[in-house]
C-alpha cells in the first residue's frame, strides 16, 4: 500500500505484472504516463508511427511468446486508431492490454479536445474494458485486467485512464491472488466428457484431428500433447490457418490447412470422416464451407475453453470445455488408463493417400531462369532458404497470405503470425516489428502484398529508430491479388478498383529509410536474392515481382462445399448465382 | 435474392451482474451486435450492498439460438450467472405491471371501469373524464386489457416489461 500518482501506478503495475515491453504513441491525455515512464530503467517502450501498428506489433509479441501484448495510446484518434487492432485481437484470442489516455472526468461528455467515447467504442470490440473514475481502483483494476486478458480465452482488455486520474495520487494495492467475482472460465476439462471422447476416438474407422489456434494459445506444452496423442491414436490431423506450427508439417500424418485454401486431403478427410475431434478451433465459415454439406458422416467432438464457441455454427455430439492443453493431457492420460492401441487405419489411409495423389498444391511454372517467378514458388524459396533458422514468419493478408499458408512449413508453434479472423490488411509488418523486439536474435520475416503493406508502411521508421533486422520479402504482383481473384470467378472479370496503381519504388523508398533494399525480378535471381536478404544485416525489403496473374488454389468457392473444390484455374466457371454472390 | 429469417420460440432469461456502469450497454449491445431479439427487459439493482443488478429479458429464436445467447451472455466478464427460466425444471411466475390511460366520459367510461373490475385493474388517477387503471399480470393478460381498453378510450399505456422468478424454495 503505497501513495502514489495514478500515471506512477500504471507504470509501477506494469513492472509488478513482468512487462518489459509497451508499444505506444504519445498525445495530450496519456502525457503523465509518458513522464512517468521517462528513462525507466526495466519497460522499454516503442514508439511506433501510427497506433494502429502499436496495436499489431503487441499482437506480433503476443503471438512469438505468449506473453499479453501492452498498448499505450492517447485520447480520441489514439484510441480510434487502436480499435482495428484491438478488434484483430478479439477474432484472433491474442493476450492483449490497451492503456488509453482519456480527457479529465470533469469533461467527459462535453465534447471535449480529443474526447471519444473509448470504453463505449471499444465495448464490443475487446474482450473487457474500464474506465477508472478513481486513482485508487487503478491497481487493482491493471491487475485484474491483466489476468482477463491472459485467462480463459485470451482477448484485448482496455483501460481508459482520464488525465486528472493520472495526475491524482492514490493507494496503489497489488491484490495478492486474482479471484474474479464472476469471470471464472473452465479450464479443467470434465472427466467423464473426456472418457467419452476416447472411446469414440478408439472406436472411430475414419477419424480426424482439427486444431486451431487454441492449442498455440494453450502454450508449447499442448503442441507436444497434440502431437504425442495424434502418434497414439495414428490418425491424420489438419488444422487452420491460425493453428500452423502446432504440428509439424514433415510429420506424414499431417494434411495441410483446410478450409477456402486448404488442401484437397484436408477437406476430402474431413468430408468422409467418420469423427472429427475439434482442438481449440470453431468452425469458422472459411473452414466449413456450405454447412449443410460439412462432415455429413461424422460425429463431432468439440474442445474449446469458450463455452460459446460450441454449438455456435455446428452442432457436435461431444462439448469438452477446458483448456486445449489440460484436455489434450487428459485425452492421452485416460488412452494409456484404458489400454487402447491404435487401431488399424490403413484403409481410411489409403483414401486419405488417393486425396493426397492429386498433388492439389502443385502449381503450373516455367523453369528457366528468365521466367516470371511464380508467387507459389517464391515462398517454397524462402522456405527452403531458412530451414534450419527456425525463422518467425508474419503475414499481411490476402493471396500471399494464403501461399504462405499452403507453402510455407512451420514444426513449431508461436512461429506463424497472421490475421486470421478480422483479415486486417496492414497487420503483417508491424506484427513482425512486435515479434522482433520479442526475439531480438531471430530471423523474422515478414511475407507481405505491396497492396497490404502500403496499410502500415509507416512503420519503416519505428524499425529504423530500434534497429531492427526486420526482413519485408514482397510477393509484389501489382494487384490486390485476392480481390481480383474473387472478381474473376464472381463478376466476370470486372476489375473494379483492384490494380495497384501508383507504386512506390520499394528499393527507393528502403533506401530512403536507411534499409537495404532488393528487386528480384526472375526466377533465375530467386534464391540469390533471397540469400542477399537473409544475409543482410539490419532490415531489408526485397520486392520480389511474381507472375502477376497467378491465383490461389485450391479454392472452395464462397458458398460450395468441401467437395467441390476448385483445384487448377481452368476449373472456374466465370459467374455465381446472387447466393453465393452474398456471401463474404 | 430473398433474405429469410427462422421462426423462434419465446423465452425468459434472468441474468444477474455487476451494478456498474456500462453492464447494461454491454448485454443490449450484444443481442444487437448478433442479431438476437429483445422483446422486454428490465433491470433493477436487487443487493443490499448495491452490488448487483438482476436483468429479465424476454427472447425469441430457434433453440440453438437461445443456447447461443445464453453462452454469450454468459461469458461477459461483469455476467454472473445466466438461467433460461423458460427451460427451467420448475415453471416460473412472470409478472409485468401497465398504467393505462383511458379518457372518455357516459357509457364508455361506465364500460372501462367494470371491464377494470374484472381484471383486478386499479384506479390509481381519475378526473371527470379520464382513469389511469393499473394492472398487474402476466403479458398476455395485459395485452387483453389494453385490447379491450382500445374500444373504451384509451389514449396512453406504460408497461414495465416482464420481471420473472422461478418457482419453488431455490434461489437464483
Amino acid at each position: 500500500m503505497t501513495e502514489m500518482s495514478g500515471a506512477d501506478m500504471v507504470v509501477q503495475a506494469l513492472v509488478d505484472l513482468g512487462v518489459d515491453t509497451v508499444f505506444g504513441y504519445p498525445g495530450g491525455a496519456v502525457l503523465p504516463i509518458y513522464d512517468a515512464l521517462f528513462n525507466h530503467p526495466t519497460i522499454k517502450h516503442i514508439l511506433v508511427r501510427h497506433e494502429q501498428a502499436a496495436t499489431h506489433a503487441a499482437e506480433g509479441y503476443a503471438r512469438s511468446t505468449g506473453k499479453p501484448g501492452v498498448v499505450l495510446v492517447t485520447s480520441g484518434p489514439g484510441a480510434t486508431n487502436a480499435v482495428t487492432g484491438i478488434t484483430d485481437a478479439l477474432l484472433d484470442s491474442i493476450p492483449m492490454v490497451v492503456l488509453t489516455g482519456q480527457v479529465p472526468t470533469t469533461l467527459i461528455g462535453t465534447d471535449a479536445f480529443q474526447e471519444c467515447d473509448t470504453v463505449g467504442i471499444t465495448r464490443h470490440c475487446t474482450k473487457h474494458n474500464y474506465l477508472v473514475m478513481d486513482p485508487d481502483r487503478l491497481g487493482p483494476i491493471m491487475h485484474e485486467a491483466f489476468h482477463i486478458a491472459t485467462h480463459g480465452r485470451p482477448g484485448p482488455v482496455v483501460i481508459d485512464i482520464p488525465k486528472n486520474v493520472q495526475v491524482a495520487t492514490g493507494t496503489y494495492s497489488v491484490p495478492e491472488f486474482i479471484q474474479h467475482n464472476s469471470y471464472r472460465p473452465q479450464v479443467e476439462p470434465d472427466a467423464d466428457a473426456i472418457a467419452e471422447a476416447i472411446d469414440m476416438i478408439a472406436a472411430a474407422e475414419r477419424p480426424v484431428f482439427y486444431t486451431g489456434g487454441g492449442v498455440i494459445n494453450a502454450g508449447p506444452d499442448a503442441s507436444a500433447a497434440l502431437r504425442q496423442l495424434v502418434s497414439l491414436t495414428g490418425a491424420p490431423i489438419t488444422s487452420t490457418l491460425m493453428g500452423l506450427g502446432a504440428f509439424p508439417s514433415d510429420d506424414p500424418k499431417w494434411l495441410g490447412m483446410l478450409g477456402m485454401h486448404g488442401t484437397y486431403e484436408a477437406n476430402m478427410a474431413m468430408n468422409r470422416a467418420d469423427l472429427i475431434i475439434a482442438v481449440g478451433a470453431r468452425f469458422d465459415d472459411r473452414v466449413t464451407g456450405r454447412l449443410d454439406a460439412f462432415a455429413p458422416e461424422a460425429k463431432k467432438i468439440h474442445i474449446d475453453i469458450d463455452r460459446s464457441s460450441i454449438n455456435k455454427i455446428v452442432p457436435v455430439d461431444l462439448a469438452i470445455v477446458g483448456d486445449a492443453g489440460r484436455a489434450l493431457d487428459a485425452l492421452i492420460a485416460t488412452w494409456s488408463d484404458k489400454g487402447h492401441k491404435a487401431r488399424d487405419l490403413g484403409e481410411w489411409w489409403r483414401r486419405v493417400d488417393g486425396w493426397r495423389a492429386t498433388r492439389c498444391l502443385d502449381f503450373p511454372e516455367k523453369k528457366e531462369p528468365g521466367a516470371d517467378i511464380m508467387p507459389q514458388r517464391a515462398v517454397k524459396a524462402l522456405f527452403e532458404a531458412t530451414r534450419g533458422r527456425d525463422p518467425i514468419i508474419t503475414t499481411e493478408v490476402g493471396q500471399h497470405q494464403m501461399w504462405a499458408a499452403q507453402h510455407f512449413g512451420f514444426s513449431a508453434p508461436n512461429r506463424w503470425l497472421t490475421s486470421g479472423g478480422l483479415g486486417t490488411m496492414g497487420y503483417g509488418f508491424p506484427a513482425a516489428v512486435g515479434a522482433q523486439i520479442a526475439n531480438p536474435g531471430r530471423l523474422v520475416i515478414c511475407i507481405a502484398g505491396e497492396a497490404s503493406l502500403q496499410m502500415n508502411i509507416q512503420e519503416m521508421g519505428t524499425v529504423s529508430q530500434y534497429r531492427l533486422p526486420v526482413k519485408i520479402f514482397i510477393l509484389n504482383n501489382e494487384w490486390m491479388g485476392m480481390v481480383r481473384q474473387w472478381q474473376e470467378l464472381t463478376y466476370e472479370s470486372r476489375y473494379s478498383n483492384s490494380y495497384s496503381d501508383s507504386l512506390p519504388d520499394f528499393v527507393k523508398l528502403a533506401e530512403a529509410y536507411g534499409w537495404t533494399g532488393l528487386r528480384i525480378d526472375t526466377l533465375g535471381e530467386l534464391e540469390d536474392g533471397i540469400a542477399t536478404m537473409i544475409e543482410t544485416p539490419g532490415p531489408v525489403i526485397v520486392d520480389c515481382r511474381v507472375a502477376k496473374l497467378a491465383n490461389c488454389f485450391p479454392m472452395i468457392p464462397s458458398g460450395a462445399a468441401h467437395t467441390d473444390m476448385i483445384l487448377q484455374p481452368n476449373d472456374i466457371v466465370g459467374t455465381m448465382d446472387d447466393e453465393a454472390k452474398a456471401l463474404v | 435474392m430473398k433474405i429469410t429469417t427462422e421462426a423462434g420460440e419465446r423465452h425468459v432469461l434472468a441474468i444477474t451482474v455487476d451494478n456498474e456502469a456500462g453492464v447494461l450497454a454491454k448485454i443490449t449491445g450484444l443481442f444487437t451486435a448478433r442479431g438476437y431479439n429483445i422483446e422486454s427487459l428490465t433491470v433493477a439493482d436487487i443487493t443490499a450492498d448495491h452490488a448487483l443488478s438482476r436483468i429479465t429479458i424476454v427472447t425469441s429464436g430457434p433453440p440453438p439460438i437461445i443456447d447461443q445467447i445464453i453462452a454469450q451472455l454468459d461469458r461477459l466478464v461483469p455476467v454472473h450467472k445466466v438461467v433460461d427460466l423458460t427451460d427451467a425444471g420448475e415453471a416460473h411466475v412472470e409478472r409485468e405491471i401497465a398504467l393505462v390511460k383511458v379518457a372518455g366520459t357516459g357509457d364508455k367510461r361506465i364500460e372501462a371501469l367494470r371491464m377494470a373490475d374484472v381484471f383486478r385493474a386499479k384506479v390509481v388517477d381519475t378526473t371527470l373524464t379520464s382513469f389511469i387503471f393499473e394492472i398487474t399480470g402476466t403479458s398476455d393478460k395485459v395485452d387483453r386489457f389494453i385490447a379491450l381498453m382500445r374500444e373504451c378510450g384509451l389514449v396512453e399505456v406504460g408497461r414495465t416489461g416482464v420481471v420473472a422468478i422461478a418457482r419453488g424454495p431455490e434461489a437464483l
